[in-house]
């Protein structure tokens, strides 16, 4: 796989072609296994994709400690904003509903991880049901963000005990971002950019749950994830460059992360986590959890 | 190298894929040393395990692994429910197994008829795990692939014998690890297979009379 988004979006120029299709041929080179194969796992993982979203927009789910569940369902259900009936709404319910999912031990991908799960299916599939946009172009952004993932994992970091929520969240928006802008029909160049706005607008993103569990604000950050990812998606689709390239905006989020305090970095030291809520909040739940045997 | 698929993926049962997902395949990392689903368990958590295990499932999922289920098996939200109706006689203590040691690190002492073991491992985060002791001796296994795990005097011609008899089972090595603590002592083997050794191919590696003890550990990874 590449280390570089350059060197991807390079390959894909000269060759006339997407990145996702570069992503196919050097996984399917690096696995020893055909692009079908790989094709028919990115399906499978937009199926569990799809019936994540659903399942957490019933509404009914909550977490071991019951600090979350239950707001994706508000999204669709709630009184109007001003952004109602618009996609931008439609994706911040789905970011909710899968990453309510997951706090409540339901089946989810970790793309790239369980933490940052709701970004991804969010922005993929709220935009192509807006677009009706064909599932295997979606499977395709699915590859193109495999790769983006791939390139932050050999550069930075995926991983918020070592690069803090930037490097979970933030790295899926990056993700979304780039992928979403080629399904939209943006150029290589165009997902370059995306990524980088993306990235670059989480930078510093600490990774502070109240207990160390994944629920809050994980759930919520998984839905501002997903609307800078929005954001940046909207920029690049309107020609929006930004100067600092994408590879070297992912290596200074590395950077960011290892000089990151610990107490930043999911161990519920800092940040939210410590605040005089988020410990009571912890310490009331927490022990409810004991004593009901989890 | 980082897969594609492994940034898409793995589909897993949330909210962690160390505490969870991590703690499922060391389970089921643990069952294969006892040759299937332990009557009697010993569960010892450590660190992150033993402080926010609870609110992640840690408990759910290491009982779930031990029982068989895979990280995307949603049984595993039940899995102590599962536990009790089935019978099985598994207890937790949060423990400190010393600074050395992975902050997710659980160590699991196993009955199963009129087998025992004992194996600790931890989960080093995005699912990945590592056993790093079976009855005592110091191992290292990912659960990437197939996995022999041997103990044997250290005797001429023993890693010859034991991938002849792989060979002869059609079993092709990955990699393989030989470390021992002195010379003539003991001698640690780990094979990683890329498919999966019958039984029949187990049994022979024990019957090696230089063997002391021999266990297959299945591919856990997704």
């Amino acid at each position: 796989m590449f280390r570089s988004l350059a060197d991807a979006i390079r390959e894909a120029e000269s060759r006339h072609t997407t990145l996702s299709a570069v992503a196919l041929q050097a996984e399917a080179q690096d696995q020893g296994r055909p692009v079908e194969e790989i094709r028919d796992a990115l399906r499978r993982a937009l199926v569990v994709m799809r019936g994540a979203v659903d399942r957490g927009l019933v509404g009914d789910l909550r977490s071991a400690s019951e600090l979350v569940g239950g707001d994706a369902a508000k999204m669709r259900t709630g009184p109007a904003g001003p952004l109602a009936g618009t996609p931008f709404r439609d994706v911040l319910a789905r970011a909710l509903a899968v990453q309510e999912v997951n706090a409540a031990m339901g089946v989810i991908v970790a793309a790239p991880t369980a933490g940052g799960a709701g970004v991804l299916p969010a922005v993929l599939t709220g935009l192509a049901a807006a677009q009706g946009i064909d599932d295997e172009k979606v499977v395709d952004a699915l590859a193109t963000a495999g790769l983006i993932g791939a390139v932050v994992a050999e550069r930075a970091s995926l991983s918020g005990a070592e690069g803090g929520c930037q490097a979970e969240t933030g790295a899926a928006a990056g993700m979304a971002a780039g992928a979403a802008v080629e399904m939209l029909g943006g150029t290589p160049r165009q997902v370059g950019h995306a990524t980088a706005l993306a990235q670059q607008g989480t930078l510093g993103l600490v990774c502070d749950p109240l207990g160390g569990l994944v629920e809050l604000p994980c759930v919520f950050r998984n839905a501002t994830g997903a609307a800078i990812a929005l954001a940046a998606i909207e920029m690049a689709m309107a020609g929006v460059e930004f100067a600092i390239p994408a590879d070297e905006v992912i290596d200074t989020m590395g950077e960011i992360g290892a000089s990151m305090d610990v107490r930043y970095r999911e161990t519920a030291g800092g940040g939210l986590a410590a605040t005089p809520t988020g410990r009571r909040l912890a310490r009331e739940r927490l022990y409810e959890i004991k004593r009901s045997g989890g | 190298m980082v897969s594609l698929l492994d940034i898409i993926g793995p589909v897993m049962v949330g909210p962690s894929s160390s505490h969870t997902a991590g703690a499922c395949r060391l389970g089921l990392l643990a069952r294969c040393l006892v040759g299937g689903t332990p009557e009697k368990a010993h569960i010892e958590l450590h660190g992150s395990f033993a402080r926010t295990g609870e609110g992640h499932g840690t408990d759910k999922a290491l009982v779930g692994g031990l029982m068989g289920f895979r990280p995307d098996d949603e049984r595993l939200r039940t899995a102590l429910d599962i536990m009790e109706r089935e019978g099985l006689d598994y207890q937790f203590e949060k423990t400190s197994l010393g600074d050395e040691a992975h902050p997710n690190t659980v160590r699991m002492t196993l009955e199963r008829g009129e087998r025992r073991s004992c194996m600790v491992g931890a989960s080093l985060g995005a699912g990945r795990v590592m056993v790093t002791e079976i009855d005592g001796y110091p191992v290292e296994v990912s659960g990437n692939l197939h996995t022999i795990v041997l103990v044997a005097h250290d005797v001429k011609g023993s890693v010859a014998r034991i991938a002849g008899l792989l060979a002869e089972a059609n079993v092709n090595i990955a990699t393989l690890k030989l470390s021992r603590k002195q010379r003539g002592g003991d001698a640690f083997m780990v094979i990683e297979v890329d498919d999966q050794p019958g039984e029949a191919v187990r049994d022979a590696i024990r019957e090696l009379p230089w063997v002391t003890w021999a266990f297959r550990l299945d591919k856990v990874s997704a």
